[in-house]
């Protein structure tokens, strides 16, 4: 369940990730991952907000959605 | 009726958890009502964190070796064999000698694998300290590296003791400094993500330390290609960097079997982060490496999950409901050097502090590697 209108095709849930935390759970997904696959990164990390943008940006993939979900986020993301 | 538990895995989670299930049940294992046996494919058990001192001559192969036999509870049977699937239906395992063999409990253990092919020219071109023949390949390279450019990348995610990395560079600036050679060796770090470590906090004392010992930080860099006859890295940002020694810590993964039995869909297996139950099958536990759980992948996570589960198990067999849940504990050591450490203890959802290194912590880090063999015990 979530507010977005994307269905994702992977979750990670990275709420109260610690160490490496949230984005290196998101990269490791993203190299694996087919192009155009649909991830939903969960984090509680606020700094996620900022941090996987700025990443998405550097390695060509898309932001689609950012959800509050009140305790955290969904960060949407699809690999080009 | 006698309940089997069966362990899969002779690392640090299997082997603690085997001898803390041997003092938790005891009387149960002596009266028959349980039987603990823990499969594995190597007689030895490997401690994987004594390979960072390999490359500079600090500690050997062997060091980091005991045979499991030696380690384990004479109440627990260990099988020096090969899983080769899991039906978690039917409640049955494939051994490769044994044929099948039925369980009533079962705890996958049997961590990550190391899959340097997975990167174009890595298996030739680089280097690691992160199994025993490259721990060694790279002591005798480094014995020779007088100049140049050392280079090393943070290839896989996930990969095994984050925090290997950061010591790997702070411990060969130092080796160099003390030989007189620092001033020809160049060293670069490369990590995937925008800072110079996952934790931010370690990533800002990482970064200003490497500054101050002239160590170039290169962030947003995710090795995709190793050429080896140019000694070139690229990146899938599409950035070059030269080396002459690289060490590249290789892409990790988990294991066909969880993929296979239908536990994970991409080799790490999924599970309850507090009870380290399967989400996709009953009575199926997975801890250390092989666990999908956001923390880091790193002895200390293995040893205290297979304290959580050992109970969890225990109350299992005596009928009662277990309660026992793990909290994401996790206990690193950081070398800063050849004779400074600091030391790292969170849990899921907090951030740690990293202390000043001192001596103290870095001879506590030496006397936990030897004392490391009574935690396999499952004394300490």
């Amino acid at each position: 369940m979530n507010d977005s209108e994307y269905d994702p095709d992977v979750t990670i849930d990275s709420r109260d990730a610690t160490c490496p935390g949230p984005l290196m759970d998101l990269i490791g997904k993203v190299k694996e991952a087919e192009p155009g696959t649909v991830i939903e990164l969960q984090t509680s990390d606020s700094g996620s907000k900022s941090d996987v943008p700025e990443w998405l940006d550097e390695a060509g993939h898309d932001l689609l959605d950012t959800v509050d979900n009140g305790d955290y986020w969904s960060l949407f993301v699809r690999t080009n | 009726m006698t309940e089997h538990i069966v362990i899969v895995g002779g690392g640090t989670g299997g082997t603690v958890l085997a001898n803390r299930l041997a003092e938790t049940l005891g009387p149960e294992l002596e009266r028959g009502a349980v039987d603990v046996t823990l499969v594995s494919d190597d007689r030895n058990h490997v401690y994987k964190p004594v390979f960072l001192y390999v490359p500079f001559g600090k500690k050997t192969v062997a060091d980091a070796e005991r045979p499991l036999a030696d380690l384990v509870d004479r109440k627990i049977a260990v099988e020096i064999d090969r899983v080769e699937a899991v039906d978690t239906d039917s409640k049955r395992l494939d051994l490769r000698d044994g044929g099948p063999t039925s369980y009533d409990h079962l705890v996958l253990a049997t961590g990550a694998g190391l899959a340097p092919e997975k990167v174009p020219g890595l298996a030739e071109g680089g280097h690691h300290f992160y199994g025993p023949d490259g721990a060694e390949a790279l002591r005798d390279e480094l014995a020779t590296f007088t100049e140049g450019h050392l280079v090393l990348s943070v290839i896989g995610t996930p990969h095994m003791c984050p925090a290997a990395p950061v010591e790997f560079v702070l411990m060969a600036d130092d080796w160099f400094r003390e030989r007189g050679l620092r001033d020809d060796v160049d060293i670069t770090y490369t990590y995937p993500i925008q800072r110079a470590h996952g934790i931010q906090s370690v990533a800002d004392w990482a970064s200003e330390v490497f500054a101050e010992r002239d160590i170039r930080l290169e962030t947003f860099f995710n090795a995709d290609e190793v050429d080896p006859d140019d000694g070139v890295l690229h990146s899938m940002e599409g950035k070059e960097l030269d080396y002459d020694l690289l060490v590249g810590i290789p892409p990790h993964v988990g294991s066909d079997l969880v993929t296979a039995a239908g536990l994970g869909d991409d080799g790490w297996a999924d599970v309850d982060r507090h009870t380290l139950e399967s989400t996709h099958a009953e009575d199926v536990f997975v801890i250390g490496d092989l666990a999908d759980v956001p923390t880091s992948k790193a002895g200390s996570v293995a040893h205290y999950e297979a304290g959580t589960v050992a109970d969890r198990l225990a109350s299992r067999v005596r009928g009662q409901v277990p309660t026992a849940t793990y909290d994401g504990k996790t206990v690193c050591f950081i070398e800063s050097g050849m004779d400074e450490a600091t030391f790292l203890e969170f849990e899921y959802g907090s951030e740690p502090t990293v202390r000043a290194p001192s001596k103290p912590i870095h001879w506590a880090k030496l006397g936990y590697n030897e004392s490391y063999w009574l935690t396999a015990r499952g004394l300490l």
